[in-house]
């Protein structure tokens, strides 16, 4: 059809990063707002105060936007395996089908049925019960999360299976070795804590947004507190998972390490760690480095002496393990300056949400208006509301570019994972179309949330006036 | 053939029934915003009916799609790779659908509702149709290679027997979804939507007796399986009387039992009639038969007992949810309860 020198491989690679990314905004915020939802609600249970029902209210519309957003990328997800990838498929069918097709049956079903519940049922249930409600909606999403990750994780690191001599296919021989996959529970605590930061940081952001703005002050200081405490409590630990993700990395992925810090040359005690630097995977070197002596130790072995070692060594032990199965040509040096500057936009910006957590914190810490003084905090505390975003992409790109040149580690090489009876043309065009439909769905997702957030917590009268009324009152709630 | 194979067989073939049967009602629904309905009040209205529910139907069709590339892999991989474009444009009708519910509740202009009440009707009118053309496609012999590779064509995606399945699923799910209104709304939107299905049920039998010539000339379920194609083709017309009948009675649970049934006799069509293969090839030597493409029985076993521990908590909570939101809500309600809403 069309012949432009793109590769079927390339545009399916390009079509599963473009469509998991884009995903992947939605189901940490529908995790993370899943959470803050059921904690608003759960507050309004047990105090009684009409403002936490009114703040479930209104949180829960920019959730359940998000939450219809996930859903419909999410099924593109569990086609294109079939579609771009059935040679994976029938590699990994015996092995990867089950945690989906668990996925759907334990997890989807309570997520749609009881959220279905949650958003017709306000003036019908209990509000013990209602809130109920939302708390399985958030325990389905989380469930979600961990057997889709089950599945990841198999091909970060293959266990429990075994190889059938005559298709060449993967074949399951331990179901229980697959779900206690080590990888598996360093990576989902590690995901889970991401999605706290995304919901808990909307919140905190848009919130801020409004105090900027200086509309109804108690209500969105109020949200803000809780998604900061949530977030700080969150980003703690997104730190301690990932930090003892990575000492596991250093082990199992050698070379996904070595990119995150750039380095080719094995490096002895004591090691440096590297700031800044342009990483050329051609020369086997990295130019211009800023370095801080000593924190790479502490970093990967925290204390002031290890060895780490280099991509070139890595590279060799990988060409003398593998060679004999996938010949010499491989190329097992990943995309080092996209893993490098990746690791340090996610753990630089983790931190900086922190940060920005502990001060709104302690600004908002008295009555109404002092945070609102604060105009640059509340500046920066709304431009964090993208933050979590680019960090949960930059840590997929660091997972899944990490794990290349194989699409399940050491298993089976991404090249020959494609679908063999489709065509560029087919892919160029799909990937055109999904392009534009997410463009789309962006621009609607996003303007209708901010008409969510300019009318504010309350439909009538002006939200200025919105603490001057009693706020218990029942016509102010309705 | 093993008993876990065929149990995995049988269980997809039914989570498709179960999908068609409850999403194809939400199908019909959105068909019926346009067929049905004069304006957004009664759009609303009969949307309303599915709010709760759709989402929850929708994920049959993905636990479906799970269950095949868990238990038979390499179908899932021939078909969904093979029918590539087929596949695509169902999942851009169903993301435009998917998203047309939130995102209209939260358009405040009646052009802004009224865009995404298109892509609902647009999404719902297309669904069923690409799904008819999948399930007759995925019936008739295909170029394929050894590797199970499929090479479609043009005519082998669009032919006579895909366009009439198609054709033939989108007027099953139109009553479907218009028996769902008049069991769940009453009055006059309740008395429309019983009219308007005894007036389609009468275009359903000339595209069910030319499904028949077709399926005769472009499959060879009459030469595999003559006694249970014939049976099923029987039921599936008998439904339909049956169906329009009780429609005509205003017997509303009956008439939506009928074509609930038909739906569930279409999908029987297909998997019996593909039995003992998963995908014919034109070259007989390549076609795929359940033994070569299921999982191990290491992996059916698990999953086997997966199913079992998790399908009647699902189940139960299921239909709980249906129960509990049963009722019927008529158009005054309906506006009392928007109005309740936006007061909020």
């Amino acid at each position: 059809m069309f012949n432009l020198g793109l590769s079927v491989l390339s545009l399916a690679r390009f079509q599963f990063a473009m469509t998991t990314i884009f995903h992947f905004f939605f189901v940490p915020t529908s995790i993370g707002m899943g959470l803050m939802v059921a904690i608003m609600e759960t507050a309004y249970v047990i105090t009684k105060k009409q403002i936490y029902k009114s703040m479930t209210k209104f949180w829960g519309k920019i959730f359940l936007l998000s939450f219809a957003v996930g859903v419909v990328t999410g099924l593109i997800q569990e086609f294109q395996f079939g579609m771009n990838w059935s040679n994976y498929s029938r590699f990994m069918g015996d092995i990867f089908g089950a945690p989906l097709a668990i996925e759907a049956l334990l997890a989807f079903f309570l997520e749609s049925t009881f959220l279905g519940i949650w958003m017709f049922t306000w003036d019908k249930m209990k509000p013990v019960w209602h809130a109920l409600m939302i708390w399985l909606v958030f325990i389905g999403s989380v469930l979600s999360a961990l057997w889709i990750l089950a599945a990841n994780s198999f091909m970060q690191h293959p266990v429990g299976y075994a190889i059938n001599k005559k298709t060449g296919h993967a074949v399951m021989t331990s179901f229980s070795a697959i779900v206690a996959n080590k990888q598996l529970w360093y990576e989902f605590p590690h995901v889970i804590f991401g999605a706290f930061v995304t919901g808990s940081f909307i919140v905190a952001g848009l919130s801020a947004i409004m105090l900027f703005r200086k509309k109804s002050p108690e209500f969105f200081r109020k949200s803000m507190r809780l998604g900061l405490i949530i977030g700080l409590l969150s980003c703690g630990g997104s730190f301690l998972s990932g930090d003892s993700q990575m000492v596991y990395l250093q082990h199992d992925q050698p070379m996904k390490f070595a990119a995150d810090e750039g380095i080719y040359q094995n490096v002895k005690s004591p090691a440096p760690w590297t700031v800044v630097q342009i990483s050329d995977n051609k020369t086997k070197r990295g130019y211009g480095k800023i370095e801080i002596p000593y924190l790479l130790d502490i970093l990967s072995y925290h204390k002031l002496s290890g060895s780490v070692k280099g991509m070139d060594s890595v590279n060799a032990e990988l060409h003398k393990k593998y060679d004999k199965k996938f010949g010499k040509h491989m190329n097992y040096y990943v995309a080092t300056n996209t893993l490098f500057y990746s690791f340090r936009i996610m753990a630089g910006g983790a931190g900086a949400l922190g940060l920005l957590a502990i001060l709104g914190l302690w600004f908002s810490r008295k009555k109404k208006d002092t945070i609102m003084k604060q105009k640059w905090l509340t500046f920066l505390l709304s431009i964090a509301t993208i933050g979590p975003w680019i960090i949960n992409s930059c840590g997929w790109l660091i997972t899944e570019l990490g794990r290349q040149p194989w699409v399940v580690y050491g298993l089976y090489p991404t090249a020959a994972a494609v679908s063999p009876s489709t065509s560029a043309g087919e892919v160029l065009f799909t990937n055109i179309i999904y392009f534009v439909v997410f463009a789309t769905l962006a621009a609607f997702m996003i303007m209708y949330s901010l008409k969510i957030l300019n009318k504010g917590p309350k439909a009538v009268g002006d939200n200025d006036n919105y603490d001057l009324e009693d706020p218990f009152s029942k016509e102010a709630f309705k | 053939m093993s008993i876990l194979q065929l149990l995995w067989y049988s269980v997809i073939g039914l989570l498709f029934a179960l999908f068609l049967i409850l999403d194809g009602a939400d199908f019909g629904v959105g068909m019926a915003t346009r067929f049905l309905c004069y304006n957004d009040t009664e759009r609303g209205l009969v949307l309303r009916t599915i709010g709760a529910h759709w989402n929850g139907n929708e994920v049959f069709l993905v636990t479906a799609g799970g269950a095949m590339f868990a238990s038979i892999p390499l179908w899932y991989a021939s078909l969904f790779s093979g029918f590539y474009i087929v596949l695509f444009l169902i999942l851009i009708a169903l993301i435009f659908r998917g998203v047309s519910f939130e995102f209209s509740e939260n358009a405040e202009t009646k052009q802004g509702k009224n865009r995404w009440m298109w892509a609902n009707f647009f999404g719902s009118l297309f669904l069923p149709f690409l799904f008819g053309i999948l399930f007759m496609d995925m019936i008739q012999p295909v170029p394929m290679d050894s590797q199970g590779n499929i090479f479609a064509s043009f005519w082998n995606v669009i032919n006579p027997l895909s366009l009439l399945g198609g054709i033939a699923l989108t007027a099953i799910c139109l009553y479907q979804g218009l028996h769902y209104i008049s069991l769940h709304t009453t009055g006059l939107i309740e008395y429309k939507s019983e009219r308007l299905a005894d007036n389609l049920y009468w275009a359903a039998y000339p595209v069910e007796v030319l499904l028949v010539v077709a399926l005769y000339f472009q499959t060879n379920f009459f030469e595999r399986h003559l006694y249970s194609t014939l049976i099923l083709l029987v039921l599936i017309v008998a439904m339909t009387v049956w169906g329009q009948i009780a429609s005509a009675k205003d017997h509303e649970w009956q008439a939506y039992f009928a074509s609930s049934l038909s739906l569930v006799f279409i999908v029987m069509l297909v998997f019996v009639g593909l039995f003992p293969y998963v995908l014919i090839a034109e070259n007989p030597a390549h076609s795929i038969l359940i033994t070569q493409a299921s999982s191990t029985p290491y992996t059916l076993t698990a999953m086997t007992i997966a199913l079992v521990i998790l399908l009647p908590i699902m189940l139960a909570y299921f239909i709980w949810s249906y129960i509990y939101l049963s009722g019927r809500i008529s158009l005054q309600e309906y506006e009392k309860m928007e109005k309740q809403d936006e007061s909020y």
